[in-house]
């Protein structure tokens, strides 16, 4: 393989490419999901392949395929050539791609246990009993547990001299049980909605989310749910559960900061960003209390890696200081714009994808409070817990979000638990509204696996440490009956 | 491209290697581009080569899937042999009952030899001279313009044995002036149909140069256009026209059939052999396709179903097998809404105030069995006043049940437009959705941009 890849860059230098890498990748994965105590899917999947991106004449040309072998890598090479010189009729300006120090190095997620050497037979049986746990409630009329298993072996090579082999490796499972009744449906997942938490942790997570300990609680809040009242529609106090505050980190954070999106080059699919270049290092985005890192090293976050795809370490950034925009997720080809370099962001979803700017861990650092300690000092609000829905504008200023569950707060102490919460918001405005974060035995970090951005789409793994947080003068209960 | 003799022979190798009870191997070959811009200048073009081997092994009632891309011999066996491990250490699903047995498949032609035509130069000199256009009138744009080569060929040991060979092509694009913007987009699988000059006449005119009005949220009259009637009915076909949501009884449309749901003006169906779309003549199962009608004037009739789901209800797979394995349910790919008698001009005339939206962005499901679903409108979005468009207006946000919406449909477009989300995740396999612009009068925005 490595001749291979040596060989390809050398016909990059040989045909005066400006700069040129290579990717091989392998993706080994395995899920498994139980519904109503059948199992619906035991697959597995083998993908690999490789792609090249040349840099010729100040403009990109990329080429991909799943044929490993010297011929065809110089036939993509020829490809990806050739696209370049095409794209360079219509570049605007030549691409600008300062130069780095190569790195020559390995790395691997650091695991107790491979979650593919755990036989499909463990993993069914614990999926399938805590499937059963959930179908004993007999209000639950779809009972689902997923568990997946990944395994991604990379190398990365370039013109440059770089030669990176990585091998990330993560895993993650989660339970969820659907009560219908008189033409309502509500759910109730564990640990996490849409298939669960994952981490770049070996199978010892799995055992660590218990998930056999919760089946049963997860069953009967959904069917309390059937029950229970609806949201109020009413401005208020909102205090978010780590999990729902993740995802609300990821959409109003985590997307508007990603640099390719406010230079406006995913304007034609994803959208663009509220944020401007000129309010980095200015722009207040929340209060004081919210601090925000992008932390691509941090152990066991779904987005935690050991160099991005252009050859970059891995780091952890301050985005977000005491409120103010400091800092934002860059690549080689954009960081200059900022007077900055390469934050290490850059992912591809796979051989056949071309790296993009994308978060790693973005992280809502920890603040002083316990949960308890900040409802008792809520008079009037609500508690919500685990995403169900979501949706932000293409500049991801306005969202609106529903979650699976709430409770209301009623002078210090959880009150009546209310169905079908939403509650929206304007990006900064709501930031600003926090007015306390929970301290760090409260963080978690959360694995967000279906991050899609880009065409053709790409799909990254990333990962959201939060705690519960308090924000004030939140409009809920939108729904529309 | 492996071509319909060379990939049917390797399936039915891999089939005839299987010692399953049943065995279904599907390949999935994909030769692909894609260019992108923004600010007028291309930014990003790529292109792909791919071939994905999908076997489903039946061993008594224990089924197993294993995917590969590495289509050498060895890694053929190497995939069966792991197929055979995994459907061993399953337990059985009873509620299974077969794999589909093989029935006529009509022959279609849904390739066009001449997308070979658009080499990369080719394809830049499009954009260049749309980008020109646009430039004549003073705007810049962003948008993608991709292209594919997609063949899908299904094999089982029941004698199921189905090739067929797609092209494709699509183009969106966005003209921005200040912070407002216009879309258009276009979806075909023969590449002369596309004209640059009517899809940059068609985005542009949604950009105006005036600022953008603040509108108070509320229920509006809408003219809605094709493009986010499509996503409407893109909704309403993953929550509920699908067998599996029904059997799993979280359908809007459980216990509703025969009953009318929505306006005696609205018909939506699934075919896709209908030549006004794009055509499919096959399922992933090598299933036939079969004409779906799910509201037939306003009443709720049918809903699709693949192999697994058909069984348990008794009936006939109807030919929306998805790629498996499949725990989505048989969700339509080639959906259509009747077209009305009105002209969009017509249409329009009729607002005394409401909104006029071109296009949904990130919408999500907020409801499932009432079909709310909420999302922001997005470049193109304008206020009318006695009957003519004034002004642009700020994006909406709308959280509304679509089957309320549909209730209150008022008016259709007798011209339909074929849309397409236009981007491929994972594996590409590119369809359509027709459909006209309707009228709703009463349409709820709950929210709005303060950009």
């Amino acid at each position: 393989m490595k001749h291979l890849i040596q060989n390809v860059l050398d016909l990059a230098k040989l045909k005066k490419a400006d700069y040129a890498d290579i990717r091989v990748v392998r993706r080994q994965m395995e899920e498994i999901e139980v519904k109503n105590g059948n199992v619906e899917a035991l697959t597995s999947d083998e993908d690999f392949g490789f792609g090249i991106r040349v840099l010729f004449q100040g403009a990109w040309g990329f080429a991909c395929s799943s044929k490993v072998n010297r011929q065809e890598v110089e036939s993509v090479f020829g490809k990806a050539l050739k696209i370049a010189r095409g794209s360079s009729k219509v570049k605007g300006q030549d691409v600008s791609f300062p130069p780095t120090s190569p790195a020559v190095a390995t790395y691997k997620t650091p695991i107790s246990i491979n979650p593919l050497s755990i036989s499909p037979e463990d993993k069914l049986k614990l999926l399938l009993k805590a499937d059963e746990i959930m179908r004993k409630n007999k209000k639950v009329k779809i009972s689902e547990a997923f568990m997946g298993s990944y395994n991604t072996a990379k190398t990365f090579a370039s013109t440059e001299g770089s030669y990176i082999e990585q091998e990330i490796i993560e895993c993650g499972a989660g339970i969820s049980a659907t009560a219908i009744e008189r033409g309502e449906v509500q759910v109730r997942s564990y640990p996490n909605s849409f298939r669960g938490n994952f981490s770049t942790k070996g199978y010892e997570w799995i055992e660590e989310l218990k998930i056999l300990a919760h089946a049963q609680r997860v069953a009967e809040e959904a069917e309390q749910l059937l029950w229970a009242k609806p949201c109020p529609s009413k401005i208020t106090t909102l205090i978010l559960d780590s999990s729902q505050l993740a995802l609300q980190v990821h959409e109003s954070i985590g997307h508007p900061i990603e640099l390719d999106r406010i230079l406006g080059t995913e304007a034609s699919y994803a959208g663009t960003s509220f944020i401007k270049p000129q309010m980095v290092g200015n722009f207040r985005y929340g209060s004081e209390k919210v601090n925000i890192t992008a932390d691509a090293a941090l152990p066991g976050g779904l987005g935690t890696f050991g160099y991005d795809d252009e050859g970059i370490r891995a780091q952890r950034v301050p985005i977000i200081s005491q409120g103010i925009l400091i800092n934002v997720l860059t690549s080689r080809e954009t960081a200059h714009i900022l007077g900055k370099e390469s934050n290490g962001t850059m992912r591809a979803d796979g051989w056949n994808r071309i790296p993009l700017i994308r978060m790693t861990n973005i992280n809502l650092e920890p603040g002083e409070w316990t949960l308890e300690q900040m409802i008792a000092d809520t008079d009037d609000g609500l508690f919500l817990s685990t995403n169900r829905s979501w949706s932000i504008d293409d500049r991801r200023i306005n969202f609106q979000f529903g979650t699976e569950i709430g409770w209301e707060i009623k002078n210090g102490k959880l009150g009546e638990m209310v169905k079908n919460p939403t509650y929206t918001g304007i990006t900064p405005q709501f930031w600003n509204s926090c007015d306390a974060i929970a301290k760090r035995d409260h963080w978690q970090m959360w694995g967000t696996p279906n991050c899609g951005k880009g065409e053709p789409g790409q799909v990254a793994h990333v990962g959201h440490a939060t705690a519960p947080a308090r924000f004030r003068n939140v409009q809920v209960g939108i729904m529309k009956s | 491209m492996i071509a319909r003799e060379a990939g049917i022979k390797l399936l039915k190798r891999m089939v005839q290697e299987s010692t399953a009870d049943q065995t279904e191997a599907i390949l999935l070959t994909e030769d692909s581009s894609l260019t992108r811009f923004a600010h007028s200048a291309i930014h990003q073009h790529v292109a792909e080569r791919n071939g994905t081997l999908i076997l489903r092994l039946v061993m008594g009632k224990k089924i197993s899937v294993v995917t590969t891309n590495n289509l050498r011999p060895s890694s053929l066996r190497a995939t069966l042999q792991k197929a055979i491990a995994l459907a061993k250490a399953q337990q059985p699903n009873e509620a299974f009952t077969s794999l589909p047995k093989p029935k006529l498949i009509p022959p279609l032609d849904t390739f066009s030899a001449n997308i070979a035509r658009l080499t990369p130069a080719k394809k830049v000199r499009i954009i260049k001279e749309v980008l020109a256009l646009v430039k004549d009138k003073g705007h810049t744009a962003s948008g993608a313009f991709s292209h594919g080569v997609v063949e899908l060929a299904v094999v089982n040991s029941l004698g199921v044995e189905a090739y067929q060979k797609y092209s494709d092509l699509f183009f969106h694009l966005i003209v921005e002036e200040g912070q407002n913007s216009g879309y258009a987009s276009f979806v075909s699988r023969v590449p002369e149909q596309l004209d640059g000059k009517a899809l940059v006449e068609s985005a542009i005119k949604k950009v105006s140069r005036e600022e953008p009005i603040q509108v108070e949220p509320g229920e509006y009259e809408v003219i809605i256009e094709p493009y986010a009637v499509g996503e409407l009915l893109l909704f309403l076909g993953y929550l509920g026209f699908h067998a599996l949501a029904v059997q799993e009884g979280r359908s809007f449309l459980c216990g509703q059939f025969g009953q009318k749901m929505v306006n005696e003006k609205v018909t939506i169906y699934d075919d896709g052999l209908d030549p006004a779309g794009l055509q499919v003549p096959f399922d992933f199962e090598g299933v036939p396709k079969q004409k779906v009608t799910f509201f037939g004037e306003g009443l709720a009739k049918e809903i699709t179903y693949d192999s697994y789901t058909a069984a348990r209800d008794g009936k006939e797979s109807t030919g929306h097998g998805l790629i498996p394995p499949n725990t989505e349910g048989p969700i339509p790919i080639n959906l259509f809404m009747k077209g009305g008698e009105s002209s969009l001009e017509e249409m329009v005339r009729s607002v005394r105030k409401g909104i006029y939206v071109t296009r949904f962005h990130y919408t999500n499901v907020v409801e499932p069995m009432k079909a709310v679903i909420t999302g922001m409108t997005r470049d193109g979005t304008f206020l009318i006043e006695e009957g003519e468009i004034k002004k642009p207006v700020k994006n909406l946000r709308f959280t509304e049940s679509i089957l309320k919406a549909l209730c209150r449909v008022t008016a259709i477009s007798k011209d339909r437009k074929t849309c397409s989300p236009g981007t491929v995740y994972a594996r590409r396999f590119v369809t359509g959705t027709v459909v006209p612009a309707i009228k709703v009068d009463g349409f709820n925005f709950s929210g709005v941009s303060s950009l």
